[in-house]
């Protein structure tokens, strides 16, 4: 029997501009970016035109604010932009993310209207590239134990120190950079975030990384050696960078995990028609229970991971405080996305792990999504801190 | 200059189609609709014209749909095009193709225009009537299939496509042009775009406010009917040759299209 009366306090529907941004962008990743993503692998680069076509659509700019140039779409808006991005390959959502959901995003965040004024238009546009260096060879997980060093020097700040593994560290023309201003004050108030323009002198960028996967995309060490930043660089205030790394961790993890959905998705609609057109035993394997239970599993998880990461986003939209939920949705779409490629891996038989289908790219490629923006034991950490304060 | 770009909503051309027995129409409501692929290369020669001439262009879209196809239009407006225009009744429901054209001329003589731009056809149903039909209406030169478009002065000129190349045409403005495939390559929709979109006025239009005579619309103004509708059967098993060489497997193949009256 249908209900009378409808809540009108809670609507599932997307307005109507977010609709059209989610079946524009599904038009793009099929037409642009999912045919040219097994040469990405090959050649480990994403080439320049589809950069460009990239640009051209605005995806630099995908969360910030109209005032500077961004699409004006809020997190919902980035949500649903990079559910539909994670179908096309990692390497496009990878670039994307260290640039939009932490390089700028930092900056975004806490920097000054000066800063912004300066920097955010050509970030937005995607005529520059920002990268996000906080992770160093002795801290991880604990990222308050940074030593990168940053000194006064009359209206500069002397950088000193190795951050690794950073994201689009070989091509990226800005860095958001956590150093130490205070090594007796620690995370409360010792650390300092700069923006730092990667073509200083005493800023050198490492080898390029061989990784298990995420090919196209890179990482590599920034290495920094009395590098010069000018005190108007620093976001926010001297001794904030760490409450600033945070935030801008918080906002990535949701993002993050409309990736996820997206990849575990796409990955959901290859094995649902693999199953229906694989024959064995005279039917298609869709026929037996065990495939089919499969497939009832990966759809449900996604279902779950989906409602989280929109429920999780129009929180922050509504300015409300998000830390656990970011950290739940980071945790639960990460390790949802890596068990459904996994799944979807299994339906596939041995053609799944052949190249050709691009589930086995995506099966390395999904691993990281435990790991990097704070691994998923860090997640747990969080979430039991705000239960249990 | 004012160009209007006349646009359809199709359903999608992937989805699989069934027609309502009784009113022997394609349920429409049942498919998710998207732009007529054909629309979206006079949308984009529509902006590139208002790039190149620049000044007081204005590209305006128009369409004729029940309420949902604003979606189309919305998508047309995001690409780039400055405001739209949209007949939507109940009572255009059942309205064949020379009826469309009856109102879309209405419509065109109603909002103003110096340039009509269309698709050759739609996906849909696949009639290509439209935009000559328009232009008898508003009695001014039809332009179609045109694979190349340009605007000198007041006057345009194509390169309309024919089967052993083309022709160059010219008329003076106003004109009606359909455009085909070959013509450019249209624009995605960017997300700038989307966000401005909903900002661009759309304007409702009633039969009332184009002054269309009810008798020449809807089912009882339609001069063509559907007796029936037969599904296309699943097409047959294509013929394999196996060879044991190259040159055997071509003279195979040029055996084959040489009955086939292919060559
Ligand atoms: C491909 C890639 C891209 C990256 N991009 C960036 C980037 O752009 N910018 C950036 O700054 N960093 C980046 N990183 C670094 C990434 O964020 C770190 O690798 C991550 O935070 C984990 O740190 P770690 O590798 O030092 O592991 P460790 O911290 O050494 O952790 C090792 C293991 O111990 C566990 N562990 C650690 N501490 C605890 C604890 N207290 N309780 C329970 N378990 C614990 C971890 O969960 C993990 O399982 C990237 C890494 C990779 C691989």
């Amino acid at each position: 029997m249908a209900m009378t009366q409808v809540p009108q306090s809670l609507n599932f529907e997307l307005s109507d501009d977010l609709k059209l941004l989610k079946s524009s962008l599904r038009e793009f990743v099929e037409k642009e970016l999912w045919p040219i993503a097994e040469q990405v692998e090959e050649t480990d680069e994403i080439p320049r035109g589809a950069i460009d076509k990239m640009r051209e659509m605005g995806l630099f700019g995908l969360p910030f604010s109209e005032e500077y140039g961004g699409a004006g779409i809020g997190e919902l808006g980035y949500c649903v932009a990079l559910e539909e991005l994670g179908r096309a390959s990692a390497a496009f959502t990878n670039l994307l993310g260290a640039h939009c959901s932490i390089g700028a995003m930092a900056m975004h965040i806490d920097g000054s209207k000066e800063l912004k004024d300066r920097f955010m238009p050509a970030l937005c546009a995607g005529d520059k590239l920002a990268c996000f260096a906080l992770s160093e060879p002795g801290a991880g997980s604990d990222a308050a134990n940074i030593s990168t060093s940053a000194r006064r020097d009359g209206d500069a700040y002397s950088l000193n120190g190795v951050k690794h593994f950073i994201t689009s560290g070989d091509v990226a023309d800005y860095a958001s950079v956590f150093a130490v201003t205070d090594p007796k004050l620690g995370a409360r108030g010792g650390i300092t975030a700069f923006w730092v323009d990667l073509n200083t002198p005493g800023v050198t960028r490492g080898p390029k990384d061989r990784k298990m996967g995420l090919f196209g995309s890179h990482t590599c060490e920034l290495i920094f050696q009395d590098a010069k930043v000018p005190a108007e660089n620093i976001i926010g205030k001297v001794g904030f960078g760490f409450l600033t790394a945070m935030k801008t961790l918080d906002m990535g993890r949701l993002s993050l995990g409309a990736g996820c959905v997206g990849s575990a998705a796409f990955m959901l609609e290859k094995s649902i028609a693999y199953a229906k057109e694989r024959v064995q035993f005279g039917k298609p394997i869709a026929a037996k229970q065990a495939v089919q239970f499969m497939l009832a599993d990966m759809a449900t998880e996604i279902y779950a991971g989906r409602n989280m990461v929109y429920h999780g986003a129009w929180k922050a939209d509504s300015g409300e405080r998000f830390s656990m939920e970011a950290a739940m949705v980071k945790r639960y779409c990460s390790d949802m996305a890596i068990h459904v490629v996994d799944r979807a891996l299994q339906i596939h038989g041995g053609s799944g792990f052949m190249k050709e289908t691009g589930i086995e790219r995506a099966y390395r490629d999904a691993r990281i999504l435990a790991i990097y923006e704070g691994t998923n034991e860090i997640q747990r950490m969080i979430i039991a801190e705000e239960l249990l304060k | 200059m004012k160009i209007v770009v006349a646009v359809k909503q199709v359903p999608d051309t992937n989805a699989e189609k069934t027609f309502d027995p009784q009113t022997k129409r394609l349920n429409r409501s049942a498919i998710e609709n998207v732009l007529n692929p054909f629309d979206e290369y006079a949308i984009e020669e529509a902006l590139r014209c208002k790039e190149t001439l620049g000044g007081d262009t204005t590209v305006t879209i128009l369409t004729m749909a029940p309420q949902r196809g604003v979606d189309v239009v919305r998508k047309a407006l995001g690409m780039g095009a400055d405001n739209a225009a949209m007949i939507s009744d109940d009572a255009i429901g059942g309205s064949d193709t020379m009826a469309t054209a009856y109102l879309l001329a209405l419509a065109l003589k109603h909002i103003g225009f110096d340039l009509v731009l269309c698709g050759t056809q739609s996906t849909d149903a696949t009639n290509g009537i439209v935009p000559a039909a328009i232009a008898e209406h508003l009695r001014v030169p039809a332009l179609t299939y045109a694979k190349k478009l340009e605007i000198k002065a007041s006057a345009v000129e194509i390169q309309r496509e024919v089967e052993t190349g083309y022709a160059r045409v010219g008329s003076q403005l106003p004109a009606v042009v359909s455009v085909t495939k070959g013509i450019n390559e249209p624009r995605y929709p960017t997300l700038k775009g989307i966000m401005g979109a909903k900002k661009k006025e759309i304007t409702m239009l009633t039969l009332a406010d184009i002054g269309a005579d009810l008798a020449r619309i809807g089912e009882a103004g339609a001069k063509t009917q559907v007796e029936s509708f037969t599904p296309v059967g699943a097409r047959a098993r294509g013929e394999v040759f196996v060879a044991s060489d190259p040159k055997e497997g071509a003279r195979k193949i040029l055996d084959f299209l040489i009955a086939k009256k292919a060559i």
